[in-house]
């Protein structure tokens, strides 16, 4: 089928559906990852994770295995293509840890933490034309971080991040000035937020990576993190296990903002509380007078903006493939095709580095039951993204986004969210083959 | 971690902590979910760190599962449930539990020991083996044990391929 009638949109009618076959064609898989994820920026790690000279995680972004370092030299982050100059082996084999050097197992190159090769044995043996210098680790072409959030392009032309972000940029501002907010007001009892000599921020990456697989198409997940139509049906369970703690379940109302390039935001009320900053019953009448005095602070530091910060929740999605969700515990989302059935996905929590206990426990059992694959509400995500994934070899084509199509306010229960990925995707796709052609 | 150095003898057998550990594995396989939450005390914790961070401090780190007895409840009303989407209908398991071995008894009493498992779980064509050790806390309560920790690394190195922990490991 051609990529251009993978959508059929009749306005009039609002209608708007995807053909199924982008769910399952081999070819499609290879180009999404050539014409999408080679060609947007996309998120590698945070900052926290590496907060001193040599240290280093590994990743594996747009199915590359890279890994970035915190360079011993100028503290700056740099993020390496994970293969040695040589003959390709990896050369960071491990997920996390701190290094002077990295040294190829295979035979011996080493290099420094700024991708320098300082040693190769018998570099003699090469001839005297081999220059060391032409044989360091190779960058990825290009590398931005945003208020600790850091991201790589493999495509040298594309726009710098903070113009790919468009809208999307003044949320993460938000996030992280309501952050700051709260990382100066617990300073003035216990220190406050993170620091080393090179990086210092209000929220840091927890130690603990929920690391998991799904046997169906990225898109799926994609469209399942911003999509509040399913909440009620999916997760009845998750709801009864709520009701059954004396939570107020009623429930959520919110809009939905479509931010550019792809990207947009469901934003929307939660009788739950908020560890930034809304008091609620399950933070217990100890915490109460100290979240209801971060919020006041963030809304006096903030005004208007502070105020949506502390009283509702968000999940904002930065396309093609990272959602920020910022509801009863702030987390990382990271969706990683690896084949058109099959995904990864690494969620990592952001939270202050020193924080309240009670605050911290409610944090961790709220996105831990709700957002944890071994919680009471995700097993429920990936049995209807697989379930869908087997849907789709059933014959029948087409999987309908009309929802909302009428809508004049963008309810966070629509899918003009779903139908603006779409087409986000589908446009890079064509694009991709008028380049090609 | 419930490794503890401080540990004295016990006269708890590893007979009886086997006892203990094959029921709960039968129980947890006939789904008989309530007969399971009977073997537990009410200072339960059932903890699973993630496969990165198996030495986790569960105050401050993120896990997969930190419940207590409440949060256990509520776990045993879910999977009961027709609305628990990821296991039902229910998918069939088997947990198998060996290499067990007596630690000790520390200074509440609580005695500890450990096992290694593995978990197979079926369903569709899910063919899930969860591997990994157990670390157990138990308490003796009349003629009978109860359990009061289980503590359970995984393992792999990360969750995929299995998409979820949606059973009791």
């Amino acid at each position: 089928m051609d990529l251009a009638d993978l959508i059929v949109e009749r306005e009039e009618e609002g209608y708007f559906a995807y053909h199924r076959s982008a769910l399952t064609s081999d070819a499609i898989h290879r180009a999404e990852i050539e014409r999408i994820f080679n060609r947007s920026w996309l998120y590698v790690g945070h900052e926290s994770e590496v907060p001193e000279r040599g240290d280093f995680a590994r990743r594996t972004v747009g199915k590359r295995p890279l890994f970035f370092v915190r360079s011993r030299s100028d503290g700056e982050v740099k993020v390496f293509a994970n293969s040695c100059t040589h003959r390709g082996a990896t050369i960071c084999r491990r997920d996390r840890g701190n290094a002077k050097t990295f040294q190829c197992f295979y035979h011996a190159w080493t290099f420094d933490s700024d991708g320098a090769l300082i040693g190769v044995p018998d570099e003699e043996c090469f001839g005297p034309m081999f220059d060391k210098s032409k044989f360091g680790l190779v960058e990825v072409p290009r590398m931005e971080s945003y208020r600790g959030l850091i991201f790589v392009s493999f495509d040298r032309e594309i726009e710098d991040l903070v113009d790919y972000l468009a809208g999307a940029r003044a949320y993460i501002d938000s996030m992280m000035d309501a952050a700051e907010v709260a990382a100066a007001f617990s300073a003035n009892g216990n220190g406050g937020g993170a620091a080393s000599d090179s990086w210092s921020g209000p929220l840091a990456v927890l130690r603990g990576t929920h690391e998991y697989g799904i046997k169906a198409n990225w898109k799926l997940l994609v469209e399942n993190s911003f999509d509040g139509y399913h909440l009620g049906p999916t997760h009845a369970t998750y709801f009864q296990f709520l009701k059954d703690q004396n939570v107020d379940v009623s429930p959520s109302t919110g809009t939905m903002k479509l931010l550019g390039n792809g990207h947009a935001v469901i934003e929307y009320s939660g009788s739950w509380g908020r560890p930034i900053a809304r008091w609620a019953e399950q933070f217990g009448e100890a915490s109460r007078s100290q979240l209801e005095a971060l919020r006041e602070r963030i809304i006096g530091e903030l005004g208007d903006t502070g105020y949506r910060m502390a009283e509702l929740n968000r999940n904002l999605f930065i396309y093609p493939n990272l959602f920020v969700m910022d509801n009863n515990a702030t987390a990382l989302r990271v969706i990683q095709p690896t084949a058109a059935d099959y995904m990864d996905v690494a969620q990592y929590e952001l939270a202050p580095p020193t924080e309240d206990p009670t605050v911290r426990k409610v944090r961790l059992e709220s996105y831990v039951t709700f957002a944890g694959p071994g919680g009471l509400a995700t097993p429920d995500d990936v049995e209807a993204l697989e379930s869908c994934q087997q849907g789709a070899a059933s014959g029948v084509e087409w999987s309908l986004l009309s929802r909302g199509y009428f809508s004049e306010e963008p309810p966070m229960s629509g899918e003009l969210q779903m139908r603006t990925f779409w087409r986000r995707w589908q446009e890079q796709l064509l694009a991709g083959e008028l380049v090609a052609s | 971690m419930l490794e503890r150095l401080d540990l004295r003898p016990t006269d708890v057998t590893r007979s009886e902590l086997e006892d203990l550990l094959y029921n709960e594995a039968y129980l947890l396989d006939e789904w008989r979910m309530e007969d399971w939450l009977a073997l537990w005390a009410e200072d339960a914790e059932y903890v699973v760190p993630t496969n990165d961070n198996p030495h986790a401090d569960p105050e401050n780190d993120l896990m997969y599962i930190n419940h207590d007895y409440r949060l256990l409840k509520g776990l045993v009303v879910r999977l009961m449930s027709v609305h628990a989407h990821r296991e039902y209908p229910w998918s069939k398991t088997r947990h198998f539990v060996s290499n067990v071995r007596v630690l000790g008894e520390d200074a509440a009493g609580v005695v500890h020991g450990d096992a290694a498992f593995q978990v197979w779980r079926f369903r569709n064509k899910d063919r899930d083996c969860y591997v990994g050790r157990y670390e157990v806390k138990v308490r003796r309560d009349g003629p009978d044990l109860k359990l009061v920790g289980k503590w359970i690394t995984l393992d792999p190195w990360t969750l995929a391929p299995y998409g979820a922990v949606s059973i009791v490991l």
